[in-house]
């Protein structure tokens, strides 16, 4: 345990920023701790990795971080990272974004960037709620749950994240809770790795919105929650619709190969001299 | 457009001189969604950014094309987009992130009749006052207005030298007639073109302060995998880029990045004199308005009217020193514009009752003609 803090705090900002904006119990420092331990893994500098976020608590992750860090503005996180990546393409971009930002006011970037398949990793942090502005319901907000914009229930069908990326056309699409830590951390290494669009949504909870308001218990309790509500995609197959009634995958949900934006990009550029030569 | 031949003579449109004027000035990025009037911008580029190395994306909305110009600006590329009201509306809190956090780019908006959707091929300057405070809270910009073909060269290559020098989103604010227009120009060669880059830190990166006041009120630029790490965000933050809420931290930034610009005032402003010299009537016009307000001066002085124009480049920060010399000597002062009165507004805070400001507005669509300005001048 002491030797991967030592990892942790090697990546950290430590002259300024701390402690950090989140709740005690919150899961987002298990989501930065994972990415960090990837990256080493990986073997990346901290140069060369920009880490863009959008607005809200997830928004505030990069700052912790001694990256090229960029928080943007809600919902276009996505956005900002497709213009680094194409002016600098030898830069490892990652965005972290809250499932509000990446499928509420970004869905139409999120799966125009799976669509486009520009080499960028997409880390959604899904805790079913607007968090930061005091937990109002978000396009993941579960049917019949309540939220203080749905004091009563919540009478819409949510988003399910890591699908709608396979459908959108992502190339690798994991989904991961904090709970499974050791799986999110692979799952995050497998994403950085792949050429193309990757993603992983992580399934967290929000003990002081979404958790208080569902009477769904403390952090402990709601990460209990998430190890019996979670099946990894394996075990998925042979288990009966009713079995999977009110339960989530976890895993790897797509992995595939696709032309990637960049590449494609640089034969433009060289069809684009040659014609221009002639 | 296949053609690149320089320093000879060209038939090219507005939209067609912006571009290479762009590309002139070192335009290697561009980002932007389909819209009238302003489309020739996008697909010329998509044609010739690639040819020099550089990258054309078109993205799903102008929300989307602003971040990914803030984005590929921030990793060291010139950038650009170009829009027209619809798509200006949509990226104004771009824009804002922009001024913020201090990213070089330009954003051309060839101006169309509003609101709404409004008269997409039709020409207006309904946008004078969007440009400068679209965006929300209290920011410094420069929006520059170009008249002709070649003036859309000038100016664009005015828009990043100014974007780059001063850290700040420069709008170029065309209209639909400047922009559609065809002219015989003569473009400069490119090494006869000045351009200016962005200053970037040369001192070690651990003594980098990403935000740090200098004399200039501009702090050297760190790009991204250049080995300056440093956080960027549309947080109003402190010397280090890290948000903060500390009254003693925010003061100075916020005046900081309005200082930059009002210290540069002169720099920045940029009009244009024809006949001010010794006229008693004179027309303040920009845009394609500029080009009418000129032949009716002329027209006028046949006519023995003492009639001048100035002509306003540089909209914002509005060109006041200029304005006021040249007023004071005037009997009575014309603002013609294709809106309710934008830039009159701006001349008449100005003027301070030194002399009469009349307005000639015009928000049907059709442009302002030499005639209308010119009837004016002769009952004056």
């Amino acid at each position: 345990m002491a030797e991967i803090t030592k990892l942790v705090h090697k990546y950290l900002r430590h002259d300024k920023k701390f402690p950090h904006v989140w709740c005690p119990g919150c899961g987002n420092g298990i989501v930065l701790g994972a990415m960090i331990r990837a990256i080493d893994r990986l073997g990346y500098s901290k140069d060369e990795i920009v880490m863009v976020s959008g607005i809200g608590c997830s928004g505030r992750l990069p700052v912790y971080a001694d990256f090229n860090t960029l928080h943007t503005t809600h919902g276009r996180a996505l956005t900002f990272a497709t213009g680094v990546k194409l002016a600098k393409p030898e830069l490892k971009v990652i965005t972290v974004m809250g499932d509000g930002d990446a499928t509420g006011i970004g869905g139409n970037h999120f799966i125009h960037a799976a669509r486009r398949n520009i080499n960028l990793t997409a880390i959604i942090i899904n805790n079913y709620i607007y968090g930061m502005t005091g937990g109002q319901y978000s396009p993941t907000t579960p049917y019949g749950m309540r939220a203080t914009t749905a004091p009563y229930r919540h009478i819409e069908h949510a988003f399910n994240i890591a699908e709608l990326a396979v459908t959108a056309g992502a190339v690798f699409v994991g989904r991961g809770t904090v709970y499974h830590a050791r799986l999110l951390d692979k799952l995050i290494e497998q994403a950085l790795q792949k050429r193309g669009f990757g993603v992983v949504e992580i399934i967290t909870h929000c003990h002081t919105q979404y958790g208080r308001r569902n009477r769904m218990g403390d952090a402990v309790a709601m990460m209990k929650w998430q190890k019996e509500h979670a099946v990894r995609i394996e075990r998925a197959q042979d288990l009966s619709e009713e079995e999977l009634k009110d339960k989530f995958t976890i895993g790897v949900l797509a992995d595939r190969e696709l032309p990637v934006y960049t590449e494609q990009y640089d034969l433009v550029r060289q069809q684009a001299r040659e014609l221009a030569s002639r | 457009m296949a053609n690149q031949g320089k320093n000879k003579q060209r038939l090219i449109q507005g939209n067609e001189a912006i571009v290479e004027g762009a590309l002139a000035a070192g335009c290697r990025f561009f980002a932007g969604y389909p819209i009238t009037p302003a489309s020739e911008i996008s697909e010329i580029l998509a044609y010739r950014l690639p040819q020099v190395g550089g990258t054309f994306i078109q993205m799903e909305d102008e929300i989307a094309s602003l971040g990914a110009v803030i984005g590929a600006s921030l990793a060291g590329a010139k950038s650009m987009t170009a829009t027209s009201g619809p798509g200006f509306s949509l990226m104004q809190e771009n824009l804002g992130f922009a001024c913020v956090a201090e990213v070089p780019c330009v954003i051309v908006n060839v101006m169309r009749g509003g609101p709404s959707t409004g008269l997409p091929t039709n020409s207006s300057q309904g946008d004078v006052m969007q440009s400068r405070w679209g965006t929300h809270g209290d920011h410094p910009i420069i929006v520059l207005a170009p008249s002709s073909v070649h003036d859309s060269f000038e100016v664009t290559v005015k828009a990043f030298n100014f974007s780059e020098r001063y850290r700040t989103p420069v709008i170029v604010l065309s209209d639909e007639v400047v922009a559609h227009t065809r002219e015989t120009v003569m473009l400069p060669e490119s090494d006869e073109v000045e351009v200016l880059d962005r200053i970037k830190p040369t001192m070690p990166p651990e003594w980098y302060i990403p935000y740090e006041d200098t004399s200039r009120g501009v702090p050297p630029m760190g790009i991204f995998g250049d080995g300056y790490r440093y956080h960027v965000t549309g947080l109003i933050h402190d010397i280090r880029g890290f948000p903060t809420s500390r009254p003693d931290e925010i003061g100075p930034f916020m005046k900081r990045i309005h200082r930059k610009i009002s210290q540069h005032f002169h720099d920045i402003q940029i009009v244009k004199h024809f006949l001010t010299e010794d006229a008693e009537v004179l027309v303040i016009a920009y845009g394609s308005v500029a080009r009418s307000a000129k032949r009716a001066v002329l027209d006028a002085r046949e006519m023995g009217v003492k009639a001048g124009l100035l002509q306003l480049v540089t909209l914002y920060p509005f060109p006041r020193v200029d304005v006021v010399e040249v007023i004071r000597n005037m009997r009575v002062v014309l603002v013609p514009e294709m809106n309710m009165g934008q830039i009159s507004r701006e001349v008449k805070r100005v003027n301070e009752g030194i002399s009469r400001v009349a307005t000639l507005n015009r928000i049907d669509g059709a442009m302002i003609t030499p005639q209308q300005i010119y009837e004016w001048l002769i009952k004056e």
